[in-house]
């Protein structure tokens, strides 16, 4: 491309970049959508097709925006004022402390159904080729000479999920004798070599830095990775055991309200429940609910027993409250 | 006459030292940034370039750093005019506060904007029952972008003009110059290519921030994610070309402003040697 | 207005824009700088004075700051030899490319923290340039003790180049060809005369890049492995409060950090202004 065209792309990109954020100017609906930052490109592929659907019911154009970050970060961002409509998250507590602040209502987990998760996934391994430790479950990863890439449970809701996943093995394993418990955990939490913030500072980790022998994450990830970087390198296990991470989604009600989107938002939600969505959320290796096509990805998920976080730790603050704040179950583990 | 460090064998020992070090130590990173943005071809670099959202991320940076400048700048004039020509009490602590900014962290920077004026904040939640929102828009990032750019003019200008003292500046307002024409034809002068350097400085910083911008910008592709941002987003999305597409053209930027600071002392050094 | 700098300097100042520029300053000064650390203080308000000690002395969080102190000095020491080395051979030598050297120095200011982190993070670890090459010695940087510490040496070079630089070039010819004449060898010449002169600059910059180094957060985070107790750094653990939700344990340990760095910035202004003093002092 000519620089020239460039130059003038840009400077076209500073006067929209200028006006578009003041929020006089919009001239068609615009729905925010503020999601977790490993969703970048399903959303990508969601949103035109939202829009396209939603012209053809309706005959008027509107534009899906996205936000992405840390969910946590995200939900942070929109107490102090980040105007999205919509949230998709990868935690439940995050949409929990939007409802605590009014700004999602109580009861958003029957609003919508399947717990107001359209989709779903579990935590998984993903190791080397030929898979040289021979890693399965959970308590081979408590092997001395394994070495264990996740990211931080303290700054990642997906690093939250394997330590919850991992404790859960554990409860079954030692039939919730709590000092066992704590000794598997102990020992699993010292094989992990790095703590990355986030989910693909992890990946970068274990794939470019060619750092430990196994990555855990969400399924879709790992999934996701190896089609990425060449299924001949890496294997992916799926646990017999592991935990159900939901994909909770709500609106934000009182931004919905003031940006005049409250019915194009509740859509937005439903739309992830259609078939052809959930197909998509498939071939994204999210777990979905829509029968047809569960069906249709049979052989793509294996069967796995997983764990809710209610039915292990109570409810999600509860877990939170005990494993996860300052002080708590997590930090007592990592203590020297 | 032989000056210490002169014996050849003891110059070049140095010297060699010195390129190699610098070498490995400032140089590698930056050609290992051109090397994998290119790793897969100049076409696939454009195309990342090119691409819409990395459009309006350069052109949001370029804003906020346009519009960071022309504050910085009065704040610094004034600033090193009043710490480097009167004498008052207060006068060390002032050019202590100006190092704030370099004292915190630049995600407590944003931290603390965002405290202050986020929808929870004392102001912000004045301002948004008038329905005027500052974080997560760009008003937001200029808002913290000024915080941790302003004391480079400062900086700059306070040795250069406590080092030239004020005489030229007292004779001239002795001969009846309004203060004004003083500060145009004498002191501006002087201190142009301090001041130019400052502006330098400040754009370079002001396109790179990243950890406090981070935390007032909503990173809305498309609307509040600047280049920075940008660039951890794509490096998120498995796209490390693009990210690294994108830090080649920050990198482009901190080259131009090494060469362009590099210009003016030379020319500054000819002046001097001509005078 | 400006009877006030006549009186208070007692000399014959007249320039005007005493007021004027005052104004600018204490304006942006309370809006820009101070208004907002009020809202940090605000936070602590609403914790006792035990909360706060509970919090900032927590086990992690100490470990973090022995992290961040003890690699932030290493910098800071490499930083100080190197540097030094870097302004001599700037100021004392004649070599082709030495113009680009000099360019060079401001580099890690001009880079964007990000870009330095990812670039660190890819060069060494493992399977990187540098990295590969390390190993093979036997030394691990990335994920380890010593990739912060790089990390924070390269952020902050340019402090000590660039303060070192002035004060090496305004040296006086006659001071070091005196001492060769009188026959001494360049190691006691340097330590005897050039050091005398040149050891508040270098101190100078040397707490520069130490301060720098304290705050440093982007350039770090992809290089350190955030091992807890062994890798993690004190901005990490303010990010991982507000992660928590929990805004007045990140504005404890904040509040920490930014007054260790003030003071120190107070110090290194106070110390170089008595120096500078003294220095015209004798010279009068």
């Amino acid at each position: 491309m000519p620089l020239s065209i460039v130059l003038r792309r840009s400077l076209l990109a500073l006067a929209v970049g200028a006006t578009l954020s003041s929020p006089a100017v919009a001239q068609e609906r615009e729905l925010l959508n503020s999601s977790y930052d490993i969703a970048r490109e399903l959303f990508a592929e969601i949103n035109p097709k939202f829009e396209a659907w939603w012209e053809e019911e309706h005959g008027e154009q509107v534009e899906v925006s996205q936000s992405h970050g840390g969910s946590s970060a995200q939900a942070r961002a929109i107490m102090q004022g980040l105007r999205a409509d919509v949230v998709t998250f990868n935690q439940v507590t995050d949409v929990n402390v939007l409802a605590d602040a009014g700004l999602v209502d109580e009861d958003w987990q029957q609003a919508l159904d399947n717990n107001a998760s359209p989709y779903y996934s579990t935590t998984a391994f993903l190791v080397r080729k030929d898979n040289p430790k021979g890693i399965e479950n959970w308590d081979d990863l408590v092997n001395e000479d394994v070495e264990v890439v996740f990211p931080n449970p303290k700054t990642s809701g997906n690093g939250r999920y394997t330590y919850l996943a991992a404790w859960g093995f554990a409860d079954e394993q030692f039939d919730g004798d709590e000092e066992q418990i704590q000794d598997f955990m102990r020992t699993f939490l010292a094989n992990v070599v790095v703590f990355d913030t986030g989910g693909r500072g992890a990946t970068t980790s274990f794939i470019e830095r060619g750092i430990g022998d196994v990555l855990i994450s969400f399924e879709s990830e790992v999934n996701n990775i190896r089609s990425e970087y060449g299924s001949d390198d890496y294997e992916v296990i799926v646990p017999p055991t592991s935990i159900l991470a939901e994909f909770p989604v709500a609106v934000v009600s009182p931004n919905a309200e003031r940006n005049g989107n409250t019915d194009l938002a509740q859509s937005y939600l439903e739309y992830l429940y259609r078939e052809d969505t959930q197909r998509l959320l498939a071939g994204f290796n999210y777990r979905v609910h829509h029968e047809a096509v569960v069906d249709e990805f049979a052989d793509q998920f294996p069967d796995t027993d997983l764990l809710k976080v209610e039915d292990v730790f109570g409810s999600w603050p509860e877990a939170m409250e005990t494993h996860f704040e300052g002080g708590g179950m997590l930090d007592k583990l990592q203590r020297r | 006459m032989q000056r210490i460090g002169d014996a050849p064998l003891v110059r070049r020992l140095l010297i060699t030292a010195a390129v190699l070090l610098s070498g490995l130590f400032l140089l590698l990173p930056l050609v290992a940034i051109f090397a994998q943005a290119f790793s897969q071809g100049v076409s696939v670099f454009w195309s990342n370039v090119s691409d819409y959202y990395t459009l309006h991320a350069i052109g949001l940076t370029l804003m906020i750093a346009l519009l960071t400048i022309p504050v910085c700048l009065v704040f610094g004039v004034a600033l090193a005019w009043l710490v480097t020509r009167f004498d008052f009490p207060g006068r060390r602590l002032l050019q202590t506060l100006i190092d704030i900014p370099f004292a915190v962290s630049p995600v407590v920077a944003g931290l603390i904007y965002l405290l202050l004026y986020g929808r929870n904040g004392w102001i912000g939640g004045w301002l948004d029952s008038y329905d005027i929102q500052l974080m997560f828009a760009w008003p937001g990032i200029l808002m913290v972008t000024i915080f941790v750019t302003c004391p480079f003019v400062a900086r700059e200008l306070i040795p250069l003009m406590q080092a030239q003292g004020s005489r030229e500046e007292e004779a001239a307002v002795t001969l009846g110059a309004s203060g004004w024409t003083t500060f145009r034809r004498v002191t501006l002068p002087n201190i142009r290519w301090a001041l130019l350097y400052g502006i330098i400085l400040t754009n370079a910083r002001a396109v790179g921030e990243f950890g406090a911008v981070s935390v007032v910008s909503g990173a809305i592709r498309g609307q509040t994610n600047t280049l920075p941002l940008h660039l951890e987003q794509l490096y998120q999305d498995y796209n490390a070309v693009g990210a690294f597409a994108c830090a080649a053209l920050l990198a482009l930027i901190a080259l131009l402003t090494l060469a362009a600071k590099a210009g003016l002392e030379w020319r500054a050094a000819r002046r001097e040697a001509f005078a | 207005m400006s009877q006030f700098a006549l009186r208070r300097s007692g000399s014959t100042r007249v320039l005007p824009g005493f007021g004027l520029s005052m104004g600018i300053s204490v304006l942006f000064i309370s809006l820009v700088l101070l208004l907002p650390i009020t809202g940090l203080f605000g936070q602590l308000a609403g914790l006792s004075l035990a909360e706060y000690w509970a919090i900032i002395t927590e086990g992690r969080v100490v470990a973090s700051y022995m992290v961040t102190i003890g690699a932030a000095a290493v910098a800071a020491l490499v930083n100080a030899v190197f540097g030094l080395l870097l302004a001599w051979v700037l100021v004392r030598y004649e070599f082709p490319g030495k113009r680009l050297l000099d360019a060079l120095m401001d580099l890690p200011f001009a880079l964007p923290t990000a870009v330095a982190g990812i670039t660190l993070a890819t060069l060494y670890a493992g399977s990187g340039w540098m990295g590969s090459w390390l190993e093979a010695i036997g030394i691990n940087v990335a994920y380890t003790w010593v990739g912060i510490a790089l990390a924070m040496a390269f952020t902050s070079i340019p402090f000590v180049v660039r303060t070192v630089q002035p004060v090496l070039e305004d040296m006086p010819v006659e001071v070091d060809e005196a001492a060769m004449s009188l026959g001494a060898t360049d190691g006691v010449a340097f330590r005897r005369v050039i050091m005398p002169h040149l050891w508040p600059a270098l101190v100078t910059g040397t707490g520069l890049a130490f301060v720098r180094s304290l705050g440093e957060f982007g350039a770090i985070i992809f290089i350190a492995g955030n091992m807890p107790y062994e890798t993690e750094i004190t901005a990490l653990m303010i990010f991982v409060k507000l992660q928590e939700y929990d805004y007045a344990g990140a504005s404890a340990i904040a509040s920490v950090v930014l007054f260790v760095s003030l003071a120190l910035l107070l110090a290194i202004n106070i110390w170089q202004g008595r120096f500078v003093r003294r220095l015209h002092g004798g010279n009068a």
